[in-house]
């Protein structure tokens, strides 16, 4: 085997990936350790460092004014900072900057390189079992370039946001810390060369996920939503880890090297891959929040703002779709299973735009985007057009990292002014409660709406072309397609497919028309801050808003990576499909694969649906535009209930308390009833450790009545007991 | 005369175990236990006739260990019966469980 062509060049460094962020939490790890920071002089008594002194104080629920008594009397004291919050400044963005710089160096050197095959790294024999032979192993390639340069790229624009948002938190040091293990189990998500080092990094990222929601946890709400997150992922998990084991059960290895090279001995649509695939795709709706597992990610919000643009929008949250991406060899051979994800990523869609529509939490707003936005990139991949999916995650990386820092600097920019007018009953992050920002953070606002235009499908920003890639896959599959010849639950796959079409356009006009209202509420009409908070607001520092800026260019921008053909030959704006071709070597054979006899559609059609697609998204923000009136809005605490179906899409269709009576309680239950007054008290407790104590106190009773104290009862026992011996001995003879 | 011997051996030792098992009085019971030691050590040199004189070497042995028996014994009874006042074997019973 010749060597590769990256062997020699700097790709054999990749370790140094993860490395660095791994190097940054033991030194973050190491210094929030020491939980003493420096006091200001205008505090003497020194208030106790459990609790945020500054960003929002969540209120899971919106239950608004909980938490924030603890700070009524120190309102002016100077900021309380860790004491080595400089070290941490340094080292938490600073590894993040350098790994970023290897990937691109990397990223440089693969361009120049020929290669076929990916690049295998392979740093340790990890577990040489029998036949299972499992390397500690880093694969380089088309695919998980894209996803490193995402994850070190726009982690390094969040972690320098951190440094402005988290600055005054008296637990800096362990959110970066955190932050930093975080970024190094996503690299080693993406980076791994098997299924197991990907498993690695997939429980990693849930860790952290779990800490960094938690991580205001004195207050319950937080702690409960972080354990939330963590359970529901169990679920997931466990559909992971059985597609592992039936993979290595029937094609003897776990690489995905191995794999797709003989992936070509399962039956094409047949029940093995199926399974694999669906079980695969389990673990995907728990990571990408997909229905019937997406409850976690809604209440995922309460960690700090960034948190949720890195983890829960940027990065973490598509690891399902990288993974459906990663296994398309699978994927590509089993069409029903192809068909279940692109159909739960439609319905996921529109279900979750439904519930948008109706929130009042900013954030909140931004996370049921975010739900839905995922259920677009597996439409995506889930009708095999793999280079879509993943087009969509990076720019949907772009512009919802954008919308969250954006809506972090809007949530910082309310409480500090809340916090300098020592008001402690209103929400900071609640929409009714803002209005009119525009004038007091032009920037943000400027920035905002690119992100919104791009989310939206709006040429020429980012998500128009991502998304407009994803649907006219769809409509083609829909023709001459395997996925077209299969059937799902007794409907043939071209109805499903067009089904899914509908569904994914609905979701794009709703999608429309709750970020535009999102918009609309925080940043347009008459500020509802109140007279003495306004004087406060006032942009954010440029540590936060200088990352804003360049996601901003990002999201403007991102659709150049894949401009479609159609686009180019009407108007020469730059290079074709650059991203399809540089996945070619990765996703190529599984995209041909899934799109079998489906005949290219033709121009004509194409720029009937860009039209389609561009009307829809047009008609959302015109909707929203002239059917909302901001200037009409009351603030939270003087709103009226709404009733009807208002009412249901603010309580996000009650799915939250159906699966609290279906499924939560009655587990509670019969843990209760069941495991632990019948099993535990009942079985083991009484039964099996006070039992064997009573039976050896019975047969110590029996013994001592043995015990007469009489020498002749022991002559006679003695008398008995030879005779029997003896006789014993005579039969024996 | 090996059947008389042997026959006369059992009939000792059956007299000593159920002088052992009846008798109350603990210098009695001791006496049936040298008895049955005895028993044994005329079969020992009845069966010496057959199978070499091994055996007789064990009725040195026997005779030994019964008079060391015979001391430490009957100095545990006086030591009983100065702390009891009596060597009845239904009054020593302090180890009653």
């Amino acid at each position: 085997m010749q060597a590769h062509p990256l062997a020699e060049t700097v790709a054999r460094l990749v370790w140094f990936l993860p490395l660095l962020p791994l190097i940054g939490f033991l030194i973050n790890g190491a210094l929030s350790l020491k939980s003493a920071y420096v006091a200001g002089p205008a505090d003497p008594d020194g208030h106790d460092g459990e609790h945020a002194n500054h960003g929002e104080h969540q209120d899971v629920g919106g239950h608004g004014g909980t938490g924030h008594d603890a700070h009524g009397h120190d309102d002016h004291a100077p900021a309380v900072r860790h004491k080595f919050a400089a070290i941490t400044s340094i080292v938490g963005p600073g590894v993040m900057v350098l790994s970023f710089g290897l990937a691109l160096a990397i990223f440089f050197a693969m361009r120049g390189a020929e290669m076929h095959n990916p690049y295998i790294n392979t740093l340790f024999s990890w577990m040489p079992a029998g036949s299972l032979q499992l390397n500690a192993a880093l694969q380089l390639d088309a695919l998980s370039m894209v996803m490193v340069l995402v994850i070190t790229g726009v982690g390094m624009l969040i972690h320098i946001f951190s440094v402005g948002y988290m600055q005054d938190d008296p637990g800096y040091p362990r959110y970066f810390a955190y932050l930093n293990l975080f970024v190094f189990f996503m690299l080693l998500l993406v980076l791994g060369a098997n299924y197991v080092v990907t498993f690695v990094g997939w429980e990693g990222v849930g860790l952290c996920s779990y800490l960094l929601i938690g991580f205001w946890f004195s207050e319950k709400a937080n702690a409960d939503a972080g354990k939330k997150a963590f359970i529901v992922n169990r679920i997931g998990d466990f559909g992971f880890m059985v597609a592992m084991f039936m993979i290595f059960a029937h094609v003897g290895s776990l690489d995905y090297v191995t794999i797709a090279e003989r992936a070509g001995s399962f039956a094409p649509g047949g029940l093995v891959v199926t399974a694999i695939c669906l079980f695969l795709f389990l673990g995907c709706a728990g990571k990408s929040a997909q229905i019937p597992l997406y409850t976690w990610l809604p209440d995922a919000m309460a960690g700090p703002t960034p948190v949720s643009a890195l983890i829960h929008a940027a990065t973490m949250v598509t690891a399902g779709v990288f993974l459906v991406a990663r296994s398309s060899m699978l994927f590509s051979i089993a069409p029903v299973a192809s068909l279940t994800v692109a159909l739960t990523g439609a319905v996921t869609a529109i279900f979750a735009a439904t519930i948008g529509l109706k929130q009042w939490d900013i954030k909140k707003v931004l996370a049921y985007s975010t739900v839905s936005q995922l259920g677009y990139m597996f439409v995506g991949v889930g009708v095999g057009a793999y280079t879509a999916g993943v087009f969509h995650l990076i720019t949907h990386a772009f512009f919802k990292a954008l919308l969250f820092l954006g809506s972090g600097s809007v949530i910082y920019v309310m409480h500090r002014a809340y916090h300098a007018t020592h008001n402690h009953g209103d929400d900071a992050q609640d929409m009714r409660n803002m209005g009119g920002m525009k004038q007091f953070m032009p920037i943000t606002w400027t920035l905002m709406w690119i992100a919104t235009l791009a989310i939206a499908g709006v040429p020429p920003f980012s998500g128009f072309f991502s998304k407009d890639e994803i649907l006219a896959a769809v409509f083609s599959r829909a023709h001459g397609s395997p996925l077209a010849d299969a059937t799902l639950l007794g409907m043939p796959g071209s109805t499903v497919l067009y089904l899914i079409w509908v569904l994914a356009l609905a979701a794009a006009l709703l999608t429309a028309i709750y970020m535009t209202r999102m918009m609309l509420y925080t940043f347009h009409g008459p500020n509802r801050t109140g007279d003495a908070a306004k004087p406060h607001l006032a942009e954010a520092p440029w540590v936060m808003t200088g990352p804003l800026v360049v996601l901003g260019v990002l999201s403007l921008a991102g659709g150049w990576l894949n401009l479609p053909k159609v686009i180019t030959d009407l108007i020469p704006v730059g290079p074709t499909a650059t991203l399809e071709h540089w996945l070619e070597p990765v996703v190529g054979a599984a995209t041909s694969r899934v799109a079998g006899g489906a005949a290219h559609l033709s121009a004509t059609t194409e720029e009937l649906l860009i039209g389609t697609a561009v009307a829809i998204a047009i008609a959302g923000i015109a909707i929203a535009w002239t059917r909302l009136k901001p200037a009409a809005l009351t603030t939270k605490n003087a709103a009226v209930p709404a009733t009807g179906i208002q009412r249901v899409l603010e309580n996000k269709w009650y799915v939250d308390e159906a699966y609290d009576a279906t499924v939560v309680k009655p587990i509670y239950g019969a843990s209760k009833g069941v495991l632990w007054a019948g099993v535990d008290v009942g079985i083991i407790d009484t039964m099996l450790v006070n039992g064997t104590a009573a039976l050896a106190r019975f047969f110590g009773w029996v013994g001592s009545q043995l015990q007469t104290g009489r020498v002749g009862t022991y002559a006679w026992l003695l008398v008995i007991g030879a005779v029997l011996v003896l006789r014993a001995f005579a039969r024996a003879s | 005369m090996l059947a008389e011997s042997l026959a006369l051996s059992a009939a000792l030792f059956t007299i000593g175990v159920v002088g052992v098992l009846t008798r109350r009085n603990a210098i009695i019971v001791f006496m049936c236990v040298e008895l049955m030691l005895n028993a044994v050590n005329l079969s020992f040199v009845a069966l010496s006739k057959v199978y070499g004189a091994t055996g007789q070497v064990f009725v040195i042995f026997v005779m030994t260990v019964a008079a060391a028996e015979a001391a430490v014994g009957l100095a545990i009874i006086i030591s009983i019966f100065r702390h009891k006042k009596s060597v009845n074997l239904q009054d020593i019973n302090l180890l009653r469980g």
